[in-house]
Parts: C-alpha cells; structure tokens; sequence
C-alpha cells in the first residue's frame, strides 16, 4: 500500500474511534442507534457468506440470531439464576446457532433455491413458535414475556452500564458496547474478504454460478453448502449474543420474518458478495429510517396537523420496496460485485 | 371417536381454503416457475376488500338477505384481487422474466412486505372482525357438529375446483395454458400469446384467492393484515404435499394438510402428556397425581405441522404425491 492509502486509513480509524464520543454529544441515543446499525452491518455480512457468496436464499436467517440471543439471555439472568461469563456464552451461543445452522442444512441443501428459501423460512417461524410457547409445561423461554434484566458484558471487571472515566474522557456504556461492535465487526470484513479470495470462497462462487459445473469440477458441492450455510449461522449467534448483552431483554418479538427480510434486503441493495457493498446496503437501511423517523413525523405533523404514515410502516416500505426496485433495475445491487454483475446480466436463458 | 370426527369437519373446511390458494400458488408455478410470494397477500387483500363491502351493506341497514351480503363482498372482492394479480404480474415478474431464478423470488417478497404495509395504511393495525351476518346452523353428525358456513365453504370449494379443472382441461384457453407450461417457446410457435397466457394465469389465481380470503374470514371471523402470510405459506406448503404444478395435486394437498393440522391440534396434547407415559409419570408425581396434566406441546404448535409436511415431502419425496419429476438445476 501507498503512503497515501495509509494515511486514509489511519483517517478512517481515527474517525471510527471518535464517532462515539461526537455522537455522545448530540445525545446517547444516537450510540445506541448506531450500535444497531454496526449489529446489523455485522448480520449482513454473516448472511452475505450464505446468500452472497453461496447463492443460498436463506429466509429464516434471524432464527440463527434468535439462537444465539436466547443461549446468551438463559446462561445469563436471573431466569435460570446462571450468570456465566460473556466469554464463555458468546462462543457457546455461536456455536449452537451454527449447529442449528447444520442441522437445518443437513436435509435441505440438496433442495434447488427456491424450494430452499420456503424451508429456511418455515425454520424460522418454528424458532419464533417455539419462542412463543415454550414457557409450558416447564418454562424454559418465559413465553411473549421474555427474559429480562439479561447481563451486560463486562470486561475484566469494567461493567458495561456505568460511565467510566478514562484519560479525562468519560466512556458511557453504550459507547463501550460501539468498540466491542466495531472489534467484531473487523473480524468479520477480514473473515468475508479473506473468505473470498481463498480456496472455499472460490469454491461457493462456483456452486453459485453453476452447481453441476462446480461438482463436476471436483468440488463436494453438499459440504461447501452446509458449510456456507453453518458458517452464517454462527456470525448470526454471535450477533444474537452481542444483542442480548447490548439490550438486556430479549423477546420472540424481535425475531420476527421481517427482521430476516430487513438483513436479506441490505444484502441484497447492497450487492451480494460483494463485502464494501453489503456494509454500504446496511449502513443505508440502518440509518436512513432512522432520519426519516426524525424528520417524516413533524413534517406530516406540520402538513396534516397529524400522522398519515407511521414511521415503522416507512420503514418496512422502505425495505420491501429496495428489493423490489433493486432486483427490477439493479439485480446485482447498488455496488455490485464485478462477477456477480456478469452472472446476473449474462445468465439470461 | 366425536373428536376424531369433529376435526375431520374443521379440516376439512380449513382445507378446502388451502386448497384454493394452493391451486394459486401451483398454477403460477407451474407456468413460470415461481413461488409467488405475494399470493397470500392477495388473499388476505380479498379478505379485507369483502369485509368492507359487507360492514358497509350492514351499516346501510338494508333489508337484505345474508347470502346476498356474502355474495356482494365476494364480487367486489375478485374484481380488486384480479386487478392485482395482473398488475403484480406486469410491473413486478413479467420485466424479471428472464432474469436469474432468485431475481423474482426476492421481487416476491418485497411485494408481500409492500402489500402487507399497504393494507395496514388501509384497514389498520388491529384485527378486524367479520360481521356474524350468516346464521349459523349447527348441524349433529355422529356426535360432531357441522355448522352451515362449513357446508357452504366445503361445497363452493368443490364446485370451484370442478369448474377450474373444467376450464383448464377443457378449454382452448385451458390448453393454452397447460402449453405454455409444457414449454413456452414451441406454444409461442402454436400461436399461443404467452404473455397473456402468464397474466390470466395470474388473474386466474388472484380470483380464487379472493374467494379463499372472503372464506378465511366468515370462517374465522376475523381478518389481519397479516394473515395472509401464515395462510400462503401453508397452501404453497399444500401445493408442494400434492406435487407443485399439479392441479389435482393442489387440490388433494389443501384437503390433507387441513386434515393434518386438525387431526395433529386435536390430538398433540393428549399425546404429548408427559403423565400418560409411564416411564417418565414416576419422576412428575407432584405434578401428575390426581388427573393433573403435564403437557409437553399444546395445541399452540399448530401452526408448526404445515412446516413439518413441508420439510418432510421436501426431504423425501420431493416431487410431492401426485407431482411429475422436478427438474434439478436450479
């Protein structure tokens, strides 16, 4: 790399390490906002390894999330009276999502896309079923209740709630939880983009272009697949456990379809496969809601004098309304990946 | 014995409105080859479509008979949910045509989320009750009790589902269709126009799931704007039971996955009592002594066996019970 390119990038650091303590000052909310958006960039790029990369439609992708939320919310509340520590129970909530993630695959990916799509979309509603019911006859869930007052992380003795001070510049907690997200969110832009130039990457590009093609190339087409497809699920755990700790309640509520869809359609206007695509896709999902939230309801107050459309409702139009325009006027997504274009431009039959 | 025969009558109902939106759901793939994400939210829009035309004919207070009622809200609902199934297929698949298959599949879904969102502006957030305008006559059948809006939706059922196959095996437009599921490049070459052909599809489809979603309602009585996702997945679950693209598949799918589901609410529960096993009653005496229950899933799992059926005719038997052999590449 240039000398030029290292200065952009300590830039870019730099701004990353001060972006919470600028917001902290327009007001926390804004942290927690953008914690959010970061868990959500971090699913995006989980889900872009199995849609993406893999070509696999997954529609039940927040059930993997649901898993790693509920494993962190029962080892660490009063519920079960168990409270591990966060080190023990992310990995153990990732690793349970991934094998949720195996066990739905094992049987499944030898179905065509399609057909795939329906079924990890049937997965996620029995989760969220599950969820529901499973407060009865022994209560394990607590039900549309959820499980309350879940830990928070804590990081050699430091909590995750109070402010500390450190330097002379007090680090409030969910500016806290943005450097544990952002440490995250490295790890897994260096896992995709490492993922894709190697030998595993290269071998789901293929299964994605041409199935028959890949396995005639040697490729074992079924473990690639199980693979992508655990491989998602386990950053979907870990992303589940980080929103439990972050938030410290956890209902079946948010682990609704719409929530998978909201990830699919961030992929999927982003660009699938394509890593910075993906990231810019969530950042603009994320955020731009949230502006409208902040400015379509005093401007219909001000036209109307009252709400017409409520801001959740946007939001869901938002999103339903990306994939469909995307997939109409750019299916390879707003900042495609350059093979991906040509397959999905070229592959006309 | 009255319970066995009381859920083969609720499934039975619940299972000819399966079968409606399944014939949906089969005919459009069928002929083009994709899942038709939104068709449970054009039921759901038929359902709500009805549902005002009724409340307003009740609300006008005039002297008219419920079957009239019925009637006016079915035929106002088709013409709206026709319109839709054509407009879905013109501005939303027909561009995507040629696209790549996952390309329509997510156009899919986005338009289900649009419509969703689009009746919540209409009707709102809560549930809306279907007037109780039909009298509902209890009718005993081996100690189960058939009441007359099962009977009229079990028999409209069929009599749709006659007239369908009807028109579908015996018609030119029929055969135009069935050609242009075949192979659409040799029925172009007949002189079959195949892009009217995939839209009446689609209107065809539309019809029937308005028809299933004014059902839905006086069934149920009540519509949501979200029912029709649960409702479509269940039928294109239906539909893959019977073998997608099958007419008579659809048809005997609907009718068995209402039985299933029926048959597997009226029954998980006594099944699942953990105090009628007798390994397991020794270590739940407290809970199980003097007739007490431990019930390890509840009728609330209902909704879980259509999934389950899914999964499993996927896994094993994919080409479903009456279904041709599906090609493999996707």
């Amino acid at each position: 790399m240039s000398t030029k390119k290292w200065i952009g990038l300590a830039l870019v650091a730099l701004a990353l390490l001060a972006l919470p303590l600028v917001l902290t000052s327009v007001g926390t909310a804004w942290v927690r906002i953008t914690n959010l958006a970061i868990l959500f960039i971090f699913l995006a790029l989980g889900l872009n390894i199995v849609v993406g990369m893999a070509g696999l439609l997954d529609l039940g992708y927040i059930a993997f999330f649901a898993v790693g939320a509920y494993v962190y919310a029962l080892l660490a509340s009063p519920h079960f009276g168990l409270h591990l520590p966060f080190w023990v129970i992310l990995p153990l909530g990732a690793l349970f999502a991934g094998m949720a993630g195996a066990i739905l695959g094992a049987p499944t990916l030898r179905l065509r896309g399609d057909y795939l799509a329906i079924v990890t979309l049937g997965f996620g509603e029995i989760v969220r079923i599950f969820l529901n019911n499973l407060s009865q006859p022994f209560n394990i869930t607590n039900g549309p209740k959820g499980i309350t007052r879940i830990d928070g992380l804590n990081i050699a003795g430091m909590d995750f709630v109070n402010t500390h001070t450190l330097f002379g510049i007090p680090f409030t907690g969910p500016a806290k939880y943005y450097y544990v997200l952002l440490i995250l969110l490295l790890l897994v832009i260096v896992v995709n983009l490492r993922l894709q130039k190697s030998r595993i990457g290269r071998a789901w590009v293929a299964i994605r272009e041409d199935e028959l093609a890949a396995k005639a190339a040697g490729i074992n087409t079924r473990n690639m697949k199980l693979l992508a497809f655990a491989m998602g699920a386990t950053f979907g755990g870990i992303a589940g456990g980080m929103f439990s700790a972050m938030q410290g309640f956890v209902s079946p509520e948010s682990f609704i379809l719409h929530e998978s869809i909201l990830v699919l359609a961030m992929v999927v206007l982003g660009g699938m496969g394509n890593v910075w695509g993906v990231i810019a896709g969530a950042m603009l999902l994320s955020f731009v809601p949230e502006l409208l939230r902040y400015t379509v309801d005093p401007v219909q107050q001000m036209l109307f004098g009252k709400l017409l459309i409520d801001p959740e409702v946007l939001r869901m139009l938002i999103f339903g309304g990306a994939l469909v325009l995307t997939m109409r006027f750019r299916p390879a997504g707003l900042w495609p990946e350059s093979r991906h274009k040509l397959e999905m431009s070229e592959n006309r039959s | 014995m009255e319970i066995f025969v009381q859920q083969i009558i609720n499934g039975l109902t619940a299972g000819s409105v399966y079968a409606l939106v399944a014939l949906g759901y089969t005919m459009v793939y069928g002929i083009i080859q994709l899942i038709n994400f939104a068709h449970g939210e054009v039921v759901m829009i038929g359902g709500m479509v009805a549902l005002t035309v009724i409340t307003t004919l009740v609300g006008m207070g005039l002297p008219l008979p419920p079957i009239v009622l019925v009637l006016a809200g079915i035929l106002a609902a088709i013409p709206i949910c026709m319109a839709l199934g054509y407009l879905l297929e013109r501005a939303a698949y027909r561009p995507l045509r040629h696209a790549p298959r996952l390309a329509p599949l997510i156009t899919a879904i986005g338009m289900s989320m649009v419509l969703q969102q689009v009746a919540l502006l209409i009707w709102g957030r809560d549930p809306k009750a279907f007037p109780q305008i039909m009298e509902n006559k209890s009718f005993i059948i081996a100690g189960a009790s058939i009441t007359s809006v099962q009977i009229a939706i079990i028999l409209m059922s069929v009599l749709i589902m006659a007239t369908l196959t009807w028109f579908v095996y015996r018609t030119r437009f029929g055969i135009a269709i069935r050609a242009t599921a075949e192979n659409v490049n040799v029925a172009a070459l007949m002189g079959v126009d195949a892009n009217r052909t995939i839209a009446a599809t689609f209107v065809i489809g539309a019809g029937l799931a308005a028809v299933a979603g004014v059902m839905y309602g006086t069934y149920y009585g009540i519509t949501h704007y979200t029912m029709g996702f649960m409702l479509g997945l269940k039928a294109f679950s239906a539909a893959v039971l019977g073998g997608i693209g099958n007419l008579a598949g659809a048809m005997l799918g609907g009718i068995l996955l209402g039985l299933v589901e029926a048959l597997g609410a009226g029954y998980i529960g006594e099944f699942t009592d953990l105090c009628r096993w007798p390994l397991v009653d020794g270590l739940l005496v407290e809970r199980c002594a003097n007739g007490g229950h431990v019930v390890l899933f509840g009728s609330n799992y209902q909704d879980v066996f259509a999934f389950m059926v899914l999964i499993l005719v996927l896994v094993f038997r994919p080409s479903g019970l009456l279904g041709e052999r599906v090609s493999e590449r996707a």
